[in-house]
Parts: structure tokens; sequence; C-alpha cells
């Protein structure tokens, strides 16, 4: 029996990686392919097929509260990554050209933010806020947004760095260029790439925090995913469908962006 | 020739001054206490084997480090703090440092566009560059699409169109092959006689140094070794780094005794008696003093000029290598062996291995090194 089956060898390894890529597929993009589908379903649980139609889109573009906390959303995603992508920047190239005494632990102490679990950073913000008598609203979220980022965006920027031939600032110095010129005209634009991605990882990122905003946000600044978690106390709707198809469909159009830039 | 040089410089200013510079990197001593003059218009070449300090003394001349003390003068003025884009030198790289996101005119263009000058003089001015270095046409294209020899050339056009004073060139043709190197050697040099610029020429092939420079200084671990025109360089190296770095000595150590006036007396440790010639050497002590291969004369008889001013040693032919215009012969003296070469003309083949032989020089080419204060003290502590 064994020597008939032989011709094609079973390979324990290649069985495992091909259950584990469809095991992938089907937990990761197969709830998306359902969200996006039934997104466009005529009724109203999450069920059956019953017909296409664009209604739920109708629905959320009519849907004021909603619409504020898009809105609210996007101001903090802008605001927080223009913020942390010009400081996170500044602070990577600081760390690559120059030596300081306790740079190691600056270094430690950088990407913090990135090891101490959302929740932590969540009630040590919240608790700082209340300590200095900061009233809660879009400033204190973006502040929140702009401490994690940071950390980010120098750690992508870094990254674009470590290949970074040194001697072309000292070319540019040599032919008469100050500090902020040789920024502009030479180290800027060749690290350019990674600080996009760099901008978009941010923007993602801030765009779709739950847990720390849900700390640090007031009364009226409410953004898109607190407001969506509100929304689905009462079950997911076909109106949530949309809104999480638009937002998959944009996320996709950054990803693609800053993977053409990074390569 | 030598004596209008040295006119020469009578009448032209140091254009580049380093007084007592001392460079450290941690616990490495880069520069040790190195001073130097450079007149305006010279093609001064730093030669020294790699780690020597010669990429530091450059560094410290364009502004990109800072010493740790001594001071750096350009045009009479002090400059130790000056940064670099205020400092009225340019620098061509050692692996060119060519801007890759721009074309190779913005590249040239890059000095003068800082400096605000005009749109139509920049471009007559980066056009008028590219030609000097043989590249018209060329401006649209980025630094990768050309090959090494083009942004070799494009690298010296980035920095001469600044019409700097001075230009400090680091190893400049290091990464090009041979003939290419060879060729642009020739370019360099005439482009500088040209232009009347001062070249700081860092190098570590000693040929190029040899043919290229008006002077050369020789470093070694941090230090300037000897600083001198070519020709002397070659002839008179004082100390043995310098005469084992240029070319092929051979060395003789003994006993030195003073003969009379500038004539000394080696005692070498199997008995020969070598005299050299010396200028203030402390006699009476254990003394190294080198001939260069080609002063040697190889007869197979005792050498019928017995003029007292001639070395005569016997030895015995260990092997002969044939180079095509000379021929070069080590001969074993007693425990020493020693190079000899002769030039390439039909008696030098009646020579056979393992003949006897006698070698004779004449004793003014045999020169007494100057010893190393500091390799001695090391060696006492040892
Ligand atoms: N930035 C630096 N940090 C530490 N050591 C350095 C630095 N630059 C040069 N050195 C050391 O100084 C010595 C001289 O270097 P360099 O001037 O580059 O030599 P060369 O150009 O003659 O090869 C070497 O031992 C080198 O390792
Ligand atoms: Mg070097």
């Amino acid at each position: 029996m064994s020597e008939i089956r032989s011709r094609k060898k079973f390979n324990a390894g290649e069985f495992t990686l091909g259950v584990h890529s469809w095991l992938t597929y089907i937990f990761l993009y197969l709830p998306m392919a359902i969200l996006v589908i039934f997104s466009f379903n005529k009724a109203r649980i999450n069920a059956v097929w019953t017909g296409f139609t664009f209604e739920w889109y109708k629905v959320l573009f009519n849907d004021t509260a909603l619409a504020g906390a898009l809105v609210n959303s996007l101001i903090v995603a802008f605001i927080s990554t223009a913020i942390a992508t010009v400081i996170g920047t500044l602070t990577a190239i600081a760390m690559y050209r120059y030596k300081f005494p306790g740079k190691g632990l600056f270094d430690s102490v950088l990407y913090m933010p990135i090891i101490v679990p959302d929740i932590v950073m969540g009630i040590s913000l919240l608790s700082f806020y209340v300590f200095i008598r900061f009233t809660l609203g879009l400033v204190s979220i973006i502040i929140a947004h702009v401490a994690f980022n940071i950390s980010f965006v120098a750690l992508v920027v870094r990254a674009r760095l470590h290949g970074y031939n040194k001697t072309l600032d000292e070319a540019a110095m040599d032919l008469g260029a100050n500090p902020f010129q040789t920024f502009m005209k030479v180290t800027l634009p060749l690290i350019l790439p990674g600080v996009v991605s760099a901008a978009l990882i941010a923007f993602t990122l801030s765009f779709d925090d739950y847990l720390i905003t849900s700390f640090v946000a007031g009364i009226g600044s409410t953004t898109l995913p607190i407001k969506v978690y509100s929304m689905m106390k009462f079950g997911v709707t076909p109106e949530i469908n949309a809104l999480s198809t638009l937002i998959l469909f944009i996320s996709m159009i950054l990803i693609l962006i800053s993977q053409r830039l990074g390569a | 020739m030598l004596t209008n040089i040295k006119e020469g410089k009578l009448l032209k200013k140091n254009i580049v001054q380093i007084k007592d510079v001392v460079k450290r990197f941690g616990n490495v001593l880069a520069l040790d206490h190195v001073s130097l003059e450079i007149p305006s218009g010279e093609f001064f070449s730093i030669l020294g084997p790699s780690g020597c300090g010669k990429t530091t003394l450059l560094r410290l001349i364009a502004g990109f480090e800072i010493p740790d003390s001594g001071e750096i003068f350009l045009e009479d003025k002090m400059i130790n703090s000056t940064p670099p884009y205020r400092r009225n030198v340019n620098t061509v790289f050692q692996n060119y440092a060519l801007f890759p996101h721009m074309n190779i005119y913005d590249n040239v263009a890059f000095g003068l566009k800082l400096k605000g000058i005009g749109r139509a003089e920049i471009k007559e001015r980066v056009m008028r560059s590219l030609d000097l270095v043989g590249l018209s046409g060329m401006g649209d294209r980025k630094p990768r699409q050309l090959s090494g020899g083009q942004q070799q050339r494009v690298a010296l056009s980035r920095a001469l169109v600044n019409e700097p004073p001075v230009l400090l060139l680091d190893e400049p043709l290091g990464a090009l092959d041979l003939k290419l190197r060879r060729q642009m050697q020739v370019e360099l040099k005439s482009l500088q006689k040209r232009l009347g610029i001062t070249f700081i020429y860092v190098t570590h092939d000693q040929e190029e140094a040899l043919t290229m420079s008006d002077r050369i200084a020789i470093m070694q671990t941090g230090k300037i070794e000897q600083m001198d025109i070519p020709p002397q360089i070659y002839e008179r190296p004082r100390t043995e780094f310098v005469a084992n770095f240029i070319g092929i000595s051979n060395l003789f150590s003994g006993n030195l005794r003073n003969g009379n006036g500038k004539i000394y007396t080696l005692t070498t440790s199997d008995g020969f008696e070598i005299k050299a010639t010396g200028e203030g050497i402390r006699p009476e002590r254990n003394a190294t003093v080198m001939v260069r291969p080609e002063k040697i004369q190889i007869t197979p008889g005792e050498p019928k000029n017995m003029s007292h001013n001639i070395n005569i040693l016997q030895g015995k032919i260990e092997d002969m290598i044939y180079l095509g215009n000379v021929i070069q012969f080590i001969v074993k003296l007693k425990e020493q062996k020693l190079i000899v070469l002769e030039k390439n003309y039909d008696k030098t083949f009646e020579f056979k291995p393992d003949q006897d032989v006698f070698v004779s020089w004449d004793i003014y080419s045999t020169f007494v090194l100057s010893e190393r204060v500091e390799n001695e003290r090391l060696f006492a502590q040892v």
C-alpha cells in the first residue's frame, strides 16, 4: 500500500505550510470579503443575500453623528501625523548623526510606547491629564496620538537612514550649504520615501486607535472607532459594513502607496 | 631646476598653514603634532600607508573635524572653528559623494546656486566646468548612469566650478583601474598647472605622488616623517620608514664611526665596512645606512677603479630576475642579501646564478638614516 502511494511523498513541512496559509486566508480575508459583500445586501440582517443595493452607503452619508465622528478622526489623524512625522524624523536624524551622553537610555525611552501595552498608555495619559487639570477633548487626543506616533515614525525613518551615506551631507556642506540647507536639499529628498511611509503608518495608527483614545476622549470629541464601537452594541448593521468597506478601501490605497515608496 | 623651485617658493605666500595640530579619536592618536606650510599654487601630496592619518588631516582642513590642539590657517586667517560651509576650500571625496537624486548639471551647479549667483552665469560656468573635464553633454544624466571614471570627473568638476583657492583630494583615483588612473594623473596635473589652484592630494600610491607632486609629505602613524620635493624624497630619504616606503632600499645596520667630516664608517655584524655620508649625525652608536639598488654595480672581478670613494663588497649571485629593461640580482653577502638592478645590456647575460661577484657603489650614494627617537624609546620599554 505505502509503496503505491510513495509516488508523491508526503512532506510534513509542505503540508503544515499549506494548511497554515489556507487558515490565514480563511480567518483573515474571508470575514473581510463577507463584510464587503453584505455592505451591498438589501436585507437588514447579515444572514441571507436578498439583492444588491447602495442603500446603506446613502444612510451612511446622511448620518450626521457618524459624519461628525469621521471629521474628528480625520482632524486628529492629520494633525497628530503632521506633528509626529516632523518630530519623529528630526529625532531619528539626531540619533543617527550625533553622539551624546545618555543616547542609549534615550533610545530605549523613545521606543517605550511601542512596547508598553495600550491600556497602560491610556491609563497613564488620563491620570496625567487629570493631574495637570487638562480638559479632555480633541487636543488631548491629538497629544496622546503624537506621543505614540513619534516612536513609530522614528523607527521607520531610522531604518531608512541606516543605509544613508553621511559623506553626502559633508559634500553639501563642503559646497557651502549650512546645516538647514543641507537637510532640505540633500538629506530630506533622499530619505523622503521613508518619511512618507512613516507618515502613512502614523496616519493609519491614529485613525483606527480605539483603546488609548477611549481613555483621553472627552464629551463631543468622539472619534470614528469609538462611535462605531458604540453603534455595535446594537448589533452589526449594514451601515457599519458599508463604513468598514470604505475604510478598508482607503487603507488599501495607503498601503499600496507606502509600499511603492518604500521600494 | 631644484633651485628654481626653491626660489619660486620664496616668492609665493603660504595659503595653508598647519601649526602643531593634534587630533585624537578616543585613544587613537590620528595626528601627532603635525605642522606644515603649503605655498599658493603648489601640488602638495600627502603619502602614507592606510590609517596613518591622511584623511583626518584633509578633514581638518575642510572643517569636518576640529583639532584637539594646534592651529589651522587658510589665507592667513585662523579657521580652527570655522564651519566647513564658510571655508574657501572644496573637496573631491574618496568615493566621489555625488548627490544621487540630482542630475550631473545640478550636482555641478550645487555650490554656485548656494552662493546666489544668477542663472545665466551658473549655466555658463557649469558648462565650462563640465567641458574642462570632458563631460559636456552629460548634464542630464544621473550619477549612477556614469562609469567610475566619469563620476570621478563630475566630482572634480563640481569642486572646481567654485574656483576654490585650495582643492582637497582624498585618493581621487583610488577606485579606478590602472590604465585610467595613469591617464587621469596626467590630466589632473595639467589641469592643476593651468588653473593655478593649490592641490592638497592624498594618496597611498608612491608612483602617483612622485610623478605629480611639487612636494610630498610622507606620513606614518599620525606624524610627518619627511617633507620634500620628489627627487629629494627618493634620493635622500631621511628615515628607514621613508627609505622602505618609497622605492626599494638596501639597508645595512651596524656600529657607526665618524671618519672625517661628512664621511662615516659603518661596521656590520658580519664584518663589512661600509662608508656612508651624512650630516649632523651622532656617531658611536648603532645606525642604519641605505643604498638604492640601481646605484650598485655588479662585476665578475674586482673593480679597476680603486678610488677611496667606493664601497666594494664580495658576494655570490643567488638569483637573477628578468624584468625586461632591467635585470634584478639578489646577491648574497655573508649574512645579508643585497638587491641590485642593472640595465639590460648584453653583458648582463654573462652572469650566472652561484657566480662569485663584486658589488660596488659610490659612497656618496650611501646615507646614514636618522634615528627615530620615538622608536628607540619604544624599544627601550619592551
Ligand atoms: N571618526 C573616527 N573615529 C574613530 N577613529 C577614527 C575616525 N577617523 C579616523 N580614525 C582613526 O584615525 C586613524 C587615521 O585614520 P585616517 O585619517 O582615515 O587614515 P588614512 O586616511 O591615512 O587611511 C586610523 O587609526 C583610524 O582608525
Ligand atoms: Mg583615507
